[in-house]
């Protein structure tokens, strides 16, 4: 693993919505260096602006202000052919896994659309091989799947071929936006146990957003809290969770309950 | 002295499938739930949880229809009551539900109060506009809420208030046990922590006398309630209190269950999360024996076929067919052997 390799380094990324007085901050001058193969998390109750600084690295938003280096140079999505070029190495998976499908497609269409962004020419039983690979890396039995509607699977099922997709992409990059939180706990170890997977098998870089310091203590190696719009804290997760220094990151990790001590409801 | 508030016997719902088939979601639970203390109900998805939930209303509309069981509030059988005079006596008063995702259910174009005004309309006719009104300024307050949220819209709250509103709404007529189904889970967690306070609040200030929470947050339930429940495809699975559950738990679901909790504790990382490999059973066909052994690490032959036994040892209950000793042999072996190492 290279932890020296800088693949996205962000500047003053700031986005701002509206005009006027009705001008909001989503997002305020956020600096970051994102490595090769690093796990970090971003971490912030609900609207503090995690989900807009991931739409924005994904380039999904365009930045008010600032600018993202991609592999040292800065990013391109102007044209259709860059966006698609970009794309192929930034992927990403969302909260809702009920929504992030289209519910006419089976499964294996899914994942065969997969094959095809990737430009691979391959025979019906080598895409059915591939299919078969990636499903076995998520526990999922792709004989049992293939002939299914989105809506005939559990909601972890789902979310586990999101990442079987993820799998199959190969991207360098993988926004995973929540992906836990409508899921139950047993699914919900299960998943980030891929996402570990991901990281040690293929070297991914990970950015796993979330409001929960507990989960984000468990997968990550950096971690950043985010407080309206702007990182208060950041660091190797063990500092940030064990020796918190900014008063939002002692109130988050508060607010989880633990089961080695009191939780001080007051 | 200590009553029994709620009592479940036996209890068998089922939903019935286009294709008449019957699909028991809760197959033969009982519980016992005593005044002033708190139950938690745990489970995977597809357990059977909510099931048991809405079950425990006895207002039972299709799919889900009634087999036998009886569940005694209060000293009576709601389920000998008629359909009205369940939902005049019994909904409401005495035992209150909350859904999932209630919060979404609001409403938008009507203020909070109304919903309070309607219920009262219902409940309590002889109430004028203005006493309902200050009664509602009067609860809101002592809850901590602003008596404002009363006349605001349902989009103008947050998820986290819109949630805190509903339960305030639904215990409005002072039930006896609030049934809450997953309340926190679609909350961040500094929401999820004012709504656990609230509910906290509610069952000091004698608001409700016995609370039922259900939720798939272990941790939470360690803080929250007296007992927990584990449910698994229908059953419980093991039953106790929440400090034996969580440090000491001897059903091997209820092990591997423990086994996936995340909090932020120093020793988290690196520490090997325990996945529950497979799927919960197809409920349609109900494999004859232990209903966990097809994902059991420790399922003999005895377990697939023979029929299981409810064991009752040290004030819990857990359907196994070893003994506690073995169990806890098996765990400690396993432990050993650089297995998974619980804390």
């Amino acid at each position: 693993m290279n932890r020296d390799n800088v693949l996205i380094d962000a500047k003053h990324l700031t986005k701002v919505f509206g005009y006027g007085l009705q001008k909001t901050t989503a997002v305020q001058d956020v600096n970051f260096q994102f490595h090769e193969g690093e796990i970090i998390s971003i971490v912030g109750e609900s609207g503090s602006g995690k989900t807009t600084l991931a739409k924005m690295i994904m380039g999904l938003l365009g930045e008010t202000s600032g600018e993202i280096e991609y592999k040292g140079k800065p990013r391109k999505l102007r044209s259709h052919k860059d966006r698609k070029q970009y794309w192929k190495d930034i992927q990403a998976i969302f909260q809702d896994p009920f929504s992030s499908f289209n519910i006419f497609h089976k499964v294996d269409k899914l994942l065969t659309d997969c094959i095809k962004l990737q430009g691979l020419t391959l025979s019906k039983e080598q895409q059915f091989e591939k299919m078969k690979e990636a499903c076995s890396f998520v526990n999922l039995k792709f004989e049992e799947l293939y002939n299914k509607y989105p809506f005939e699977l559990s909601g972890g099922q789902m979310q586990r071929l999101m990442i079987a997709r993820i799998f199959m992409l190969h991207p360098k990059v993988l926004i995973a936006d929540e992906p836990t939180s409508m899921v139950d706990a047993c699914s919900r170890s299960t998943i980030l146990d891929m996402l570990l997977k991901l990281r040690d098998e293929n070297n991914m870089t990970i950015i796993f957003i979330t409001h929960d310091v507990g989960l984000a203590y468990y997968v990550s190696d950096t971690i950043y809290i985010m407080e309206k719009g702007q990182f208060v804290e950041g660091g190797p997760a063990e500092d940030v969770i064990l020796r918190p220094r900014h008063r939002y990151t002692r109130q988050l990790i508060s607010d989880v309950p633990k089961i080695h001590e009191e939780w001080n409801l007051a | 002295m200590s009553t029994n508030l709620l009592e479940v016997k036996g209890l068998k719902t089922y939903y019935r499938t286009r294709l008449k088939e019957h699909v028991y979601a809760v197959d033969g639970v009982d519980f016992v739930l005593e005044d002033g203390k708190t139950l938690g109900i745990a489970g995977e998805s597809g357990s059977g949880k909510s099931t048991l939930a809405l079950s425990l209303m006895g207002f039972y509309f299709p799919p889900l229809h009634y087999n036998s069981g009886s569940i005694i509030i209060n000293g009576t059988d709601i389920m000998k009551l008629s359909k009205d005079q369940l939902r005049s006596q019994i909904l409401g008063r005495e035992i209150a539900y909350i859904p999932q995702a209630a919060m979404n259910a609001l409403n938008p174009t009507l203020k909070i109060i109304r919903f309070i005004e309607d219920i009262m309309k219902v409940h309590k006719p002889e109430m004028s506009r203005q006493q309902v009104w200050d009664m509602a300024a009067e609860r809101f307050e002592t809850l901590n809420l602003s008596p404002k949220v009363l006349h605001s819209y349902p989009n103008e709250l947050s998820g986290g208030m819109k949630q805190r509103t509903v339960i305030a709404i639904s215990t409005i007529l002072n039930p006896k046990v609030l049934i809450a189904d997953e309340p926190t889970s679609a909350l961040d967690v500094t929401s999820q922590k004012a709504v656990i306070k609230l509910m906290k609040n509610l069952l000091e200030k004698k608001f409700i006398r016995s609370l039922v929470f259900i939720t798939h947050e272990l941790p939470l339930l360690y803080h929250v309630t007296d007992e927990i429940v584990v449910m698994y495809a229908g059953e419980i699975a093991e039953r106790g209190t929440a400090h034996q559950m969580i440090f000491d738990p001897v059903h091997p679901y209820t092990k591997k269950l423990m086994g996936s909790i995340i909090v932020p504790e120093a020793g988290m990382k690196g520490h090997k999360l325990e996945a529950i490999p497979g799927t919960p059973p197809n409920l349609k066909k109900v494999p004859p024996g232990c209903r966990f052994a097809d994902r059991c690490s420790y399922a003999t032959k005895d377990c697939r076929e023979g029929k299981t036994e409810i064991r009752t040892v040290e004030g819990r209950l857990y359907r196994c067919i070893y003994d506690t000793q073995t169990l806890r042999e098996w765990y400690r072996k396993e432990q050993e052997n650089g297995g998974i190492v619980a804390r």
